[in-house]
């Protein structure tokens, strides 16, 4: 079972989610939680614990001036414009090229080659019995969040329960993140902000084929407008967190509700219940 | 391709049309049309900029075409780093103009030599 928690929208409680369903989930069976927000990785702060790194690279071009004609072809070949030929010197721009490998294919003077690039970096830590965190974490500067996240995803590729905390947003890296999982719950706020933003969200994973299912939190009681469209979209509202205070002071803490207030922990079991209906998986 | 032997000078201004009467485009990689003009005699030539509507990378590939045309001078109203360090390399002088003009008064003023040398 791999279930993604996205939301269009950002601060509207993903990692909240994911973290409370995962530590939930850990007193039972055996979870592995993605950190896939590459850019501003935060589980970690709820499960701190020793971590193992890894390096994540990607293949760039390196071009060999003595081998090189300057013809031209890679840098008509490159769509990015990372590689740009003159009279008697190639100029390369990194933070543009997209590793495809395609000019050293056209090369007709086998003048390149492809050395790796650190782009990012993974963690990956055992801060409770059951529980696997991996988190993903770009490079500052580096503009390529994909990488970093295909590689996150690849360490738990094997593992049967995975939990994914995407980006906010609905571009590239979520995209990404939301590949190949098997359901998704889209998690949204009580404000018009947040109602927009789903409505990108559910158009994302519907064009990708994720079943969905909404979780309404820091709800202040006025959800009708959002109630509504997820009643025309056929979108079950799947758990409904309120607006309160002690939530609120228990997060900051970095602390976890289902650690906290542990009644709590029926309502993640029954959420995940209802994402395995979603995803068509046996009980 | 141009056939000239770099004796003519060739300066390239970005427009929003094709013509010397044409408003001047302050965005470089972006600019609809990059025109060169002969700084001897005034003629000019207009190039559609292929990569105006580009997805990323634009400023090295429009610095290219400039490249590929043998001009040797760009007024132009903002160049991005990357262009910058293509069109530095390749010795092309960049010039800032940004009075939102026509391209005939940027050259005007080129030619008076009143404009700012960026690069």
């Amino acid at each position: 079972m791999k279930l993604a928690i996205a939301s269009g929208k950002g601060g509207t409680g993903k990692s909240m989610v994911a973290a409370n369903l995962a530590f939930t989930l850990s007193t039972t069976d055996k979870v592995t939680l993605v950190d896939c927000d590459v850019e501003e990785p935060n589980l970690h702060l709820f499960f701190p614990a020793p971590a193992m790194m890894t390096e994540v690279t990607v293949p760039v071009p390196v071009v060999d001036e003595t081998t090189c004609q300057h013809c031209g072809k890679c840098g008509e070949f490159c769509q990015y414009g990372a590689l740009t030929v003159l009279s008697k010197r190639v100029l390369f721009f990194p933070e543009l090229c997209h590793s495809c490998g395609g000019c050293m294919l056209v090369c007709p003077n086998d003048a390149i080659h492809e050395e790796p690039k650190r782009i990012g970096t993974l963690s990956i830590s055992m801060p409770q019995p059951g529980l696997k965190l991996i988190s993903g974490t770009l490079d500052t500067g580096s503009p390529h969040a994909v990488p970093v996240i295909r590689a996150a995803k690849k360490l738990a590729a094997q593992d049967p329960v995975v939990i994914l905390d995407t980006a906010p947003g609905t571009s590239c890296p979520v995209v990404e993140a939301l590949d190949g999982c098997d359901a998704c719950i889209l998690v949204t706020e009580s404000t018009p902000f947040g109602l927009h933003d789903l409505q990108l969200a559910v158009d994302v994973v519907a064009r990708l084929g994720i079943p969905a299912g909404i979780v309404i939190n820091r709800s202040d009681g006025k959800d009708a407008e959002t109630l509504r469209f997820c009643t025309d979209h056929d979108l079950e509202v799947m758990m409904t967190i309120p607006f309160s205070c002690e939530i609120a002071a228990i997060q900051s803490r970095g602390d976890l509700l289902c650690r906290e207030r542990p009644e709590w922990q029926k309502d993640f079991c029954a959420l995940y219940a209802k994402c395995r209906a979603l995803a068509g998986v046996d009980e | 391709m141009s056939k000239n032997n770099g004796a003519i000078m060739k300066i390239c201004f970005t427009a929003k049309g094709t013509t010397l009467d044409a408003q001047t485009e302050e965005r470089f990689g972006r600019a609809p049309y990059f025109i060169l003009v002969d700084s001897e005699n005034g003629s000019f030539e207009t190039i559609q900029n292929p990569f105006a509507d580009g997805g990323g990378g634009v400023g090295p590939k429009a610095a290219q075409v400039l490249i590929a045309n043998n001009v040797k001078a760009l007024v132009s109203g903002q160049v991005g780093g990357n262009a910058q360090e293509v069109l530095a390399a390749a010795g092309i002088a960049m010039y800032t103009y940004r009075a939102a003009g026509s391209v005939r008064d940027a050259f005007d003023q080129f030619t008076k030599n009143t404009l700012e040398r960026s690069v």
